[in-house]
């Protein structure tokens, strides 16, 4: 009886022991994982009011100018309305935007990418963007002439995010088992990003110019491929109460939907106050937003902001 | 002995996975789950206001600007508290049967919980909505008597508890803070009205039906004594300008409502149809009947915009959501008028005497 108790005790005490050790070799293998993978949630949320009222008044112009970012819109010919309104709107906003074309258009100054699919034209753009760019700017914003961008917000979003970690961020779609940023929303590359980017773009087998065997693969999707190479990971971009800041559609459709849905909270419902994109604009509703955006208020209503963005030069829509 | 061995041997391994579990389980407890954290999308942001309240609480008390979002806790809506308290403004709505749940419900699930008292009219009273029933017809040549009756239904029931008096259509959207703000500077006891001022037929011209008009409470006096002592028709076909002549009959002056660097507040169209050159044709008739010199593109419409008009359901949320919601962050805006000179010793005064460093 004494052998077997013993004998008994002494298994456990193996037992408890392999566990320990178990657990031990696991956990420093996830700690590992942790530096390899600085953000494994892939919900990336904008700073809460807590992490404001911490940053001094002295830190908040210097902060609001450590924010450099450039913009790269993507047209087409058949764009020409659009980036009109595109041009004379929001990218007045952006540190520096510049149009990146298929083909040369009289009037329109743009770079030329002599191509006409999508995903050739945006390797050379981002190739471009920081071939000459990397000193200058942190932050690469990728967008499309539908799409109305509010930079400051943007930059609010980015507050606290270190450019020299890799960023990729927008309003993310699960394809399979790879997580992409979708153009429709917007894509935001950090510095850091963009140097693993530039590296991987001359290597046909990671990031290949024709992505697709048998029909094409779209370009966000080639992107994120890319990217994954890199070790470069989609993360989807919400405010503080969980809603996208990068949003697909305009406000218009936000709105339509939430009154067949929850007609009683509409608004509520519909979107972030701190909405950096929306989506599917015409070159009237560009103009509208401008107003609406950086405009139309309603008179006693202050906020205490830990940035400060002053209103561009020569400007007279916002 | 050989079974004796055996037993010791399943005893050990017994004890060693009873041991693993255990310690396994006292591990995972210590250091607690590290389970993927989905943040609580919370799509729901009360408000102090909603669709469903009827409004009891407006006659008197605070309106709650802070509301229960946490996107607006770092608001400070002090002044345009102050100005509730101090530029009390009842907004009464010309709507009918057929607009009620069309159009009506709209308006009263955004802008019009913000007047310090507003009433839906109507030619029928229905009290679930509410609204009032001014015993009339309905059709585009009642309005002019249907705007004389609800005048004079607001000054016989609540002449005391407002100081203007504003009239909007169910397809009218109204920022009531910048409203306070243009009104701040004039005297309700003064005998003036505003709106958006157009010139023919009228010397002084008068205010467009659509966009809104307000009154002060002098003028709403004149106005309802005019009618008991037939200084001013009871028919027209046309509201605005029956309403217009009648006022510079009792010598209510039409006001000047555009803001401090001249740029229009009331505004007869969406802001679209302003903003966007050569969206009106150069012949529409619009070009004609403003009193102050017409502007397209950015300069048509203040910053501090009062009203709209024909504004469909869709586009009053969507002016809702880009009024009190969208905005730009940290953006320090162009246009910064001074708060008017009585208001601002006010919430000084306010301010002072919460804090109790300053003497």
């Amino acid at each position: 009886m004494l052998s077997e108790s013993s004998s008994f005790l002494k298994g456990m005490m193996l037992g408890s022991i392999f566990c320990a050790l178990i657990t031990m070799l696991g956990h420093i293998r996830i700690g590992h994982g942790d530096r390899r993978h600085q953000h494994k949630h892939h919900h990336l949320q904008a700073p809460n009011k807590e992490d404001i009222l911490k940053i001094s008044q002295d830190e908040r112009m210097e902060l609001s100018k450590s924010f450099r970012v450039y913009c790269i819109i993507l047209v087409k010919p058949k764009d020409v309305s659009l980036w009109a309104a595109v041009r004379e709107t929001w990218t007045k906003h952006c540190d520096k935007a510049e149009f990146f074309s298929s083909e040369n258009v009289k009037v329109f100054e743009s770079i030329n990418m002599e191509t006409d699919d999508m995903w050739l034209m945006m390797r050379k753009a981002y190739k471009y963007a920081f071939d000459k760019y990397r000193d200058q700017y942190n932050w690469f914003f990728l967008a499309r002439p539908t799409m109305f961008a509010i930079m400051e917000n943007l930059k609010y979003f980015l507050l606290k995010k270190d450019p020299s970690q890799p960023f990729y961020l927008g309003h993310t779609i699960k394809s399979g088992d790879l997580e992409y940023v979708s153009v429709e929303g917007g894509i935001v590359l950090s510095i850091e990003s963009m140097k693993r980017l530039n590296s991987l773009l001359g290597i046909p087998e990671k990031c290949p110019e024709q992505g697709g065997m048998i029909w094409k693969i779209s370009e966000d999707k080639q992107l994120a491929v890319c990217l994954k190479y890199a070790g470069v990971f989609a993360e989807n971009a919400e405010d503080s109460e969980g809603k996208d800041v990068f949003n697909t559609k305009s406000v218009g459709l936000f709105i339509k939907e939430a009154m067949s849905n929850h007609p009683n909270l509409v608004v509520e419902g519909c979107c972030s106050d701190m909405a950096v994109t929306f989506n599917g604009l015409t070159p009237n509703q560009m103009h509208v937003m401008m107003y609406g955006v950086y405009r139309l208020r309603a008179f006693g209503h202050i906020f205490h902001d830990a940035l400060v963005f002053l209103p561009p030069n020569g400007s007279d829509n916002d | 002995m050989a079974s004796k061995s055996w037993l010791n041997f399943l005893t050990f391994l017994c004890g060693s996975a009873i041991g693993f579990v255990l310690c396994s389980q006292l591990f995972s407890i210590l250091l607690g789950e590290q389970g993927d954290t989905q943040p609580d999308i919370l799509h729901n942001d009360p408000h102090a206001r909603h669709a469903d309240d009827n409004g009891q609480n407006h006659l008197e008390g605070q309106m709650n600007f802070n509301a229960d979002s946490s996107q607006h806790k770092d608001e400070n809506t002090d002044i345009a508290e102050n100005l509730y308290q101090k530029v009390k403004i009842l907004c009464w709505v010309m709507t009918g049967p057929q607009n009620l749940e069309k159009k009506a419900k709209h308006v009263k699930a955004t802008w019009a919980q913000r007047c310090n008292k507003v009433l839906f009219m109507s030619s029928e009273e229905d009290k679930d909505f509410p609204a009032v029933g001014l015993k009339t017809r309905e059709g585009r040549d009642q309005l002019y008597w249907k705007t004389i009756k609800a005048f004079q239904y607001v000054h016989d029931h609540y002449l005391e508890d407002a100081d203007w008096f504003m009239k909007a259509d169910d397809d009218t959207y109204v920022i009531l803070e910048n409203l306070r703000w243009l009104l701040s500077k004039y005297n309700p006891e003064e005998p003036i009205y505003f709106g958006r001022r157009f010139k023919p037929y009228v010397k002084q011209g008068y205010m467009s039906g659509g966009a809104g008009y307000v009154l002060s409470k002098e003028a709403l006096k004149r106005f309802v004594d005019a009618f008991k002592t037939d200084k001013c028709t009871h028919s027209s076909s046309i509201e605005d300008l029956a309403l217009g002549r009648c006022m510079e009959i009792i010598n209510v002056e039409a006001g000047d409502s555009r803001d401090t660097i001249g740029k229009e507040t009331f505004h007869p169209f969406v802001p679209e149809h302003h903003l966007i050159r050569g969206y009106l044709p150069r012949t529409f008739w619009y070009w004609n009947y403003n009193y102050y010199p017409p502007v397209e593109g950015p300069g048509c419409c203040s910053d501090l915009a009062v009203s709209f008009h024909y504004v469909d359901p869709t586009t009053m949320y969507e002016l809702e959501y880009l009024v009190y919601h969208l905005r730009p962050y940290g953006y320090l805006y162009r246009y910064q008028p001074a708060l008017p000179e009585n208001i601002r010793k006010e919430v000084s005064r306010d301010y002072k005497k919460e804090d109790p460093k300053v003497k």
